[in-house]
């Protein structure tokens, strides 16, 4: 078995609801949300869906490496926004790789991402493996706490790996500590002690040494344990049964950052790697009907690969939501009077999202080859006044252009789900512009020649027909070495 | 090299209804109360128009498609009648086909009617509605005061105006227009307000507040157009005659290719200059009596002062502070409210606009006539977004001028 890590990436929102927001707004009716009101989750933007993080932990992910390798995508989530449109899908198209990968989904779990992890682990080549959810909990509710949004991405195959498979084990279970039915928009949860003492306790430490015997290794020589939970001090109280040293317990990251469901894991994974040297044996586990327990081996690759956001970068990338009231309206938790303005039909010919998916999904523009003009949209003839030839565009891409803002306006005629609604003139450097909604920025602190990047997010949703359309938006760059 | 249109067709008779909120009338009813006026102002029957033009920009909210409803409404004796669009320039649009008719010899005597019931949408401001396929699923989530807003970041950045002295010059294009709708008994919003009002009101897109927005009317403007020739046969005296005709079109350009810094419109620079060369203008600051522009937005008719080459660029803020596109400045302008107060009936304004040039040179605009006496006339209307749009500009003036 030689297949391993090759590169790892995350997402996660730029806004961070304020835990002590949530307390305020509930405690009348739960004053027990008042001892979980510390720090703060991550939750999505309005145009924010487990899709889009997807794209952006992936992105994250293939930094410095050439797209055209990857074979297969695999995208773990509890949270997809469709349930018969393949939503890994619409990842390859965003990321301009979907003609050569064979492309899954892969559900129903929480340890959705551990278990689809392991068979890349085992199976052939480069696979792309994102781990997304977008979590909706009840108001009031504890999970509405101790959860959060993000998504995490691995790189997994055969090549210089960053981290190599030394053992695994997994088992399954039918322990329903919690559900979620097609009918109901809410988990249904069962006591917390139960599910610790008979479903954690009783599930994990087995399948931990297991793995550990698998690979011929003792529990003391572990150097960092992943146990993602919302239960608290779940991981160190697994570690001490399964005979793991204290300090391999990895932060949960619940203080910034709450438990992303499915993507906690490698969101785990990925901000362990951001801090593990040569010879780590990092532990893995992913709990849900069983559980799996992966080792990995970090490797001398791993501080060869190309920097990028991460976990690390993403944590800095961050703007404090204090409105309660503001996360319930874009999360749909709340009927709240949208306007007259929100009625507008938003049928799609999805015909036309076909034809159209270069430039809608993949964000491709054109470049003459006469006169080496870019342009999006691509056109038949050439927007260049002093060429103008006809047909001779080729096809240019431009999501990981950088650009920056020529013109700008704060709207709040439009209808936004988040008013004021922000666009303008993007001019991207070495050419071609075009008028983009922007998002995740700060209406008071626009400026003419800002630098922006691209983002793949919800442009609107069609609410007669469920359906939701994804386009390419300018956010404020850079994204990572500025704020982390 | 075309010869173009000037003194070729005179205006013989125009209408206009009352602009507004009018709950109580319909689409027909606007267009029947501008007919009547222009009818009796020409003095002629229905029966001696030839052919008619009808424009309508948002007809999904009123009439529907095609000429059909301006024949009915006027019960047109089976004449050609051809509906136009052309985003805000429709109005325009309208009078170009009756003019150009006229001036081919297709026709004796030619209707433009522009019409638009917009105030059945139940909100304010212009209707929300369909892009077209792609379009919708491309184009930034952008309204009218949205995108016409950026021209304000783009010309702070461009002149290195400071967001305070731009917000000051904007809200005295308001005032001014405010001051002379107030003399107007058929505009939509006669009030006078000051600059205080405009600088405190709650804002509809950065930096355009609710007084940088023009109102958006119900009504209706015609024009009925024959030759000068049939006109004096016709017992008229006075003739107002057309100078000038042109329209200009964003290719794309603006939008897609970074030659355009987006303080400007291409458009406005390059209809104007045609007009000018068509109807024979030097200097257009001095030879220009009044002009009505599209403001749309304060900042609109900001930088189309410089577009129009009447303040030099960069010169606009100045000229606006120093009142001389006031009504008794060196050139008015919107000397009957604008779109501003007189309202935006969006088929009718162009011909709106040149009603109001036309009343001027007959010296029949009443408390709001121009003092020194009118020779040379301009409208203009921008259609569209700034970086994508249809400009039309019209010069009318005395025959003979």
């Amino acid at each position: 078995m030689t297949a391993g890590i090759l590169a790892f990436g995350a997402y996660i929102p730029r806004l961070r609801l304020q835990r002590q927001a949530i307390a305020a707004a509930n405690s009348w009716f739960n004053p027990a949300l008042k001892g979980l009101a510390k720090g703060e989750r991550a939750i999505c933007n309005w145009d924010e869906d487990t899709v889009t993080m997807a794209v952006e932990a992936a992105r994250d992910c293939l930094t410095g490496i050439d797209r055209k390798t990857v074979r297969g995508l695999q995208f773990a989530s509890t949270s997809f926004p469709f349930r018969d449109r393949l939503n890994a899908g619409i990842v390859a198209e965003a990321l301009d790789i979907a003609s050569h990968v064979a492309a899954l989904d892969v559900t129903a779990s929480q340890r959705a991402a551990t278990s689809a992890l392991l068979n890349a682990l085992i199976g052939g080549g480069p696979t792309l493996l994102i781990a997304s959810e977008k979590r909706r909990a009840k108001a009031a509710s504890p999970y509405e706490m101790t959860t959060g949004d993000g998504a995490a991405a691995v790189l997994v195959g055969e090549g210089p790996a960053i981290a190599r498979l030394v053992g695994s084990a997994s088992r399954t279970a039918d322990f329903v500590d919690h559900y979620r039915t097609d009918d109901q928009p809410f988990d249904y949860q069962w006591e917390e002690r139960w599910i610790r003492d008979e479903g954690y306790m009783k599930l994990v430490p087995p399948v931990i040494s297991e793995a550990l015997s698998r690979a011929g290794l003792q529990p003391s020589d572990i150097t960092h344990f992943i146990m993602p939970g919302t239960l608290p001090r779940i991981a160190g109280t697994i570690a001490k049964a399964a005979g793991l040293p204290e300090t391999s317990v990895r932060d949960n990251l619940q203080a910034q950052l709450g438990e992303t469901g499915v993507a906690h894991p490698l969101m785990l994974l990925g901000h362990t790697l951001e801090q593990a040297k040569t010879g780590d044996l990092v532990l893995v586990v992913g709990f849900g009907q069983g559980a799996d327990a992966i080792i990995l081996e970090v490797t001398a690759e791993l501080a060869k690969l190309p920097a990028r956001a991460g976990v690390k970068g993403h944590l800095a990338r961050r703007k404090e939501e204090a409105s309660y009231n503001r996360y319930l309206a874009i999360n749909d938790l709340v009927e709240i009077e949208r306007g007259m303005r929100s009625e507008v039909d938003k049928q799609t010919p999805l015909s036309s999202l076909w034809r159209n998916r270069a430039l809608l999904t993949s964000f491709i523009g054109g470049e003459c080859t006469k006169c080496g003009t870019v342009q999006i949209p691509k056109s038949n003839i050439c927007v260049n006044p002093n060429c103008n030839a006809m047909h001779t565009q080729v096809p240019h891409a431009f999501a990981d252009k950088a650009g920056r803002i020529n013109s700008f306006t704060a709207d709040r005629l439009t209808f936004s789900p988040s008013p004021p609604a922000c666009y303008g003139m993007v001019q991207f450097d070495g050419g071609g512009r075009m008028m983009l909604d922007f998002t995740d920025v700060d209406a008071e602190a626009l400026e003419v020649g800002q630098p922006m990047r691209m983002m793949f997010r919800i442009k609107d949703h069609d609410t007669q027909r469920g359906f939701t359309r994804y386009f390419w938006k300018a956010a404020p760059a850079p994204i990572s070495s500025k704020e982390s | 090299m075309a010869s173009g249109i000037k003194d070729k067709v005179a205006i013989l008779g125009m209408g206009c209804s009352k602009f507004g909120e009018r709950w109580d009338k319909e689409a027909d009813d606007l267009m029947v109360e501008a007919y009547e006026e222009a009818l009796a102002d020409a003095g002629i029957e229905t029966k001696q128009i030839n052919a008619a033009w009808l424009s309508t920009a948002i007809e999904d909210q009123h009439v529907g498609k095609s000429g059909v409803p301006l024949a009915i409404a006027l019960r047109l004796p089976y004449i050609p009648v051809t509906r136009v669009e052309n985003y805000c320039a429709s109005g325009t649009e309208a009078f170009r086909g009756a003019v150009y008719a006229v001036a081919s010899g297709a026709a004796d005597i030619a209707l433009a009617m522009g019409v638009e019931k917009l105030k059945d949408t139940g909100y304010g401001g212009l209707p929300q509605r369909s892009r077209g396929v792609l379009n919708s699923m491309s184009w930034a989530n952008f309204s009218a005061p949205g995108s016409f807003a950026q021209l304000a970041a783009a010309y702070r950045a461009k002149n290195g105006t400071s967001p305070g002295e731009l917000k000051r010059a904007m809200a005295q294009i308001s005032v001014k227009s405010h001051d002379n709708g107030a003399k107007n008994p058929k505009a939509h919003l006669r009030n006078k307000i000051n600059i205080d009002t405009v600088m405190g009101a709650p804002t509809i897109a950065e930096p355009l507040g609710l007084y940088d927005c023009c109102g958006v009317s119900d009504g209706a403007a015609c024009a009925i157009v024959t030759t000068p020739e049939i006109a004096k046969s016709l017992g008229k005296h006075d003739i107002v005659s057309v100078k000038a005709l042109q329209l200009s079109v964003s290719n794309g350009q603006e939008a897609s290719h970074n030659s355009w810094d987006g303080s400007h419109f291409v458009t406005t620079r390059t209809a104007s200059k045609r007009a000018y060369t068509e109807a024979g203008i030097e200097d257009p600051r001095k030879e220009l009596s009044l002009i009505e522009v599209h403001d749309c937005f304060s900042i609109t008719e900001l930088v189309t002062m410089e577009d129009l080459f009447i303040s030099k660029e960069g010169g606009a803020v100045k000229d606006i502070l120093d009142g001389f596109y006031n009504a008794d400045g060196g050139v008015p302008c919107q000397i009957d409210g604008g779109l501003k107060c007189f309202g935006h009936p969006i088929g009718a304004s162009g011909l709106r606009m040149i009603y109001e040039i036309y009343l001027q040179m007959l010296g029949r605009a009443g408390p709001r006539q121009r003092q020194d006496e009118p020779r040379l006339g301009l409208t203009h209307n921008l259609g569209g977004f700034p970086h994508q749009n249809v400009c039309s500009i019209s010069i009318i003036g005395r025959y003979g001028v």
